[in-house]
């Protein structure tokens, strides 16, 4: 009986010749990743430890890594503090994969993993972030733990108890139309989900769109798998997969390339034709509220962002750069710009996209997380209304539970910068 | 047991909803609870207020905790000591109630009210205000056992002592 990528990557982190949905099963780690929240899974770690008489000593320190970009640079002096005592105790544990607020090595977690070749296909990578599920677009299984989850990763090296999920297979056939991107696949099939349809289920992406589309484009589709409640999205690693490890990764090892059997057993199968889809928009205050673009253009923004784990890559911001040049920004809309990492923005700088940003009116950011979830950086005021490129619009998601937040592709994000009102890239911006 | 609902929720409760990210900076389950709600306010000064005693229930629809992964969101409510009895959770969230000894409860029928007075038995909620009765779910296997060992600093220190032990014997 034919297995799933998922299936195959467990039964080969516990050493079994197989596995089935359901089964109860403790996989090792291949990367444990963490951010500030590091601070509550230190905390959680000599717990662990207390009375034990043994010395707090992490499985591996080559295969945890820690990232600083929910709050960077520090916001607070209780941050600062946290932030501390993460430096000293990724000292003392030896963890090298650190990643502090430095421009030649910063950036957000889920940029900072795949670009550094942290992530290798049939990986098994944990995180404490939901967004984990990102690490899928390599062909690893990939997702999101609690602290005190990763605590016990920290110890054992193992996740105790997953049951072994259930797989939904997403194929995706026909050329996407210029102005649609990944994200609005990823918008549109949520939207048909719901926030719960995928809940406890691994999202498997196939089809020719797939197959087509970039590293950066599959991050975005895995990274929002989450947002339907799926475990993990993935991705069967291929050539693409292989270009990407070796020439922007820098992976030079042998890769382990598995994919799923062709008779593999799904639970359900859904097909989208990427040739039929309009840019999509998810209105407040849920993700899965999802309308085809011209239910909603003409809303006023105050605030248009984009960035994130989930669209704040080189050709997110090109596309921007692309439809901003030469353009203004509306004299009563603000535009943030966060680069995914400092790579990230090094490149953008040297190609002259940032320049043309700014021209046009756009604020470019230090590359972290900012204001997607509201922590620090880009505030809204009182009944103002946000469009973004990031994931999450839940009531409050950007600071202020007396705000709206749209999210959207950066193609629309840019076009209706221009126009200070949601607007469809496809018409054209004067 | 005999308890009350104090707080009767949709679906889809975010876990931004229940922790919002501006007070993320605060991680320890000690100092999370002040922050449970919190743009709830009356339901956030009620429990700052000690109006709501321990073991009161908040009585949700689908999908309760979905979201981000954040710990605090179980660590705020644990800290009140509340019941969350939902039609269904979503993944992280339930992991993590598990590993901290937050009470979860799956109840896919559940009707109730504010106010109402539920009775919670190990396979049913009784609602005495509305005399009928709803079938818990048990949680996944692998969760319980969680459950079972008294949470996830519980069972992985026992795992630790475990290892260290066989690897003293084999030297």
């Amino acid at each position: 009986m034919g297995k799933t990528i998922v299936e195959k990557i467990i039964a080969k982190a516990t050493g079994q010749a197989t596995v089935k949905v359901g089964d109860v099963v403790e996989p090792a780690v291949d990367m444990a990743m963490s951010h500030e929240n590091g601070a509550l899974v230190i905390n959680q770690f000599l717990e662990v430890y207390k009375g034990t008489g043994l010395k707090p000593k992490v499985w591996d320190p080559s295969k945890i890594a820690i990232i600083f970009d929910h709050r960077v640079p520090a916001e607070s002096a209780k941050t600062a503090t946290n932030q501390k005592k993460i430096r000293e105790f990724v000292s003392a544990q030896g963890i090298s994969k650190f990643h502090d607020i430095r421009g030649d090595q910063g950036g957000i977690c889920h940029q900072i993993l795949p670009e550094n070749g942290y992530v290798r296909p049939g990986y098994i990578v944990v995180g404490t972030d939901s967004h984990t599920t990102s690490h899928g677009a390599l062909g690893a299984f990939s997702f999101g733990i609690g602290a005190t989850e990763m605590a016990s990763v920290w110890t054992l090296g193992t996740v105790l108890n997953v049951e072994v999920p259930g797989t939904i297979k997403v194929v995706v056939n026909g050329e996407l139309p210029k102005f649609v991107s990944p994200k609005d696949i990823i918008l549109h099939l949520i939207g048909k989900f719901s926030a719960q349809g995928a809940n406890f289920k691994v999202i498997e992406f196939h089809g020719d769109t797939i197959r087509e589309m970039s590293t950066s484009g599959r991050l975005t589709l895995c990274n929002m798998s989450v947002e339907a409640g799926a475990t993990s999205g993935i991705v069967p690693p291929d050539e693409e997969t292989v270009r990407y490890l070796r020439d922007e990764a820098g992976a030079k090892d042998k890769l382990d390339m598995i994919v799923p059997d062709a008779d593999a057993i799904y639970e359900q199968v859904i097909e989208i034709d990427a040739s039929k889809l309009v840019p999509q928009i998810a209105c407040p205050h849920t993700v899965d509220n999802v309308k085809d673009i011209d239910k909603i253009a003409g809303v006023k923004v105050n605030q248009i962002v984009i960035g994130s784990c989930t669209n704040g890559r080189m050709d997110d911001i090109e596309i921007a750069a692309s439809i901003l040049k030469g353009k203004k920004v509306a004299q009563d809309t603000r535009m943030l710009i966060f680069p995914a990492s400092w790579k990230i923005y090094k490149e953008a700088m040297s190609k002259g996209y940032l320049l043309d940003l700014i021209n046009a009116g756009a604020t470019i950011m230090n590359p972290g997380c900012g204001c997607c979830l509201g922590v620090h950086q880009g505030a809204l005021g009182d009944n103002e209304v946000s469009l973004s490129t990031t994931n999450r619009n839940f009531k409050g998601r950007q600071g202020n539970p007396n705000s709206d937040v749209y999210l959207c592709s950066p193609a629309v994000a840019a076009a209706s910068a221009i126009t200070g009102v949601i607007t469809d890239p496809r018409k054209g911006v004067n | 047991m005999k308890t009350k609902v104090v707080l009767r929720l949709g679906d889809d409760i975010s876990t931004d909803a229940i922790y919002p990210g501006r007070f993320m900076a605060t991680v320890l389950p000690t100092e999370t609870p002040q922050y449970a709600f919190i743009d709830y306010k009356e339901f956030n000064s009620k429990l700052i207020s000690k109006q709501i005693p321990p073991n009161s229930v908040i009585v949700a629809d689908n999908n309760f905790g979905c979201g981000s992964s954040r710990e605090q969101a179980a660590s705020t409510l644990k800290g009140w000591e509340l019941i969350i009895v939902a039609k269904n959770f979503a993944r992280i969230f339930l992991q993590n109630s598990c590993n901290l000894g937050l009470r979860t409860i799956i109840c896919p029928t559940i009707e109730a009210k504010e106010n109402d007075e539920l009775k919670i038995t190990e396979t049913e909620i009784i609602n005495n205000t509305s005399g009928k009765k709803f079938a818990i779910e048990p949680l996944p296997k692998a969760r319980q056992a969680i459950i079972d060992a008294g949470g996830l600093i519980a069972y992985t220190r026992k795992k630790l002592l475990e290892k260290a032990g066989a690897c003293h014997h084999s030297k």
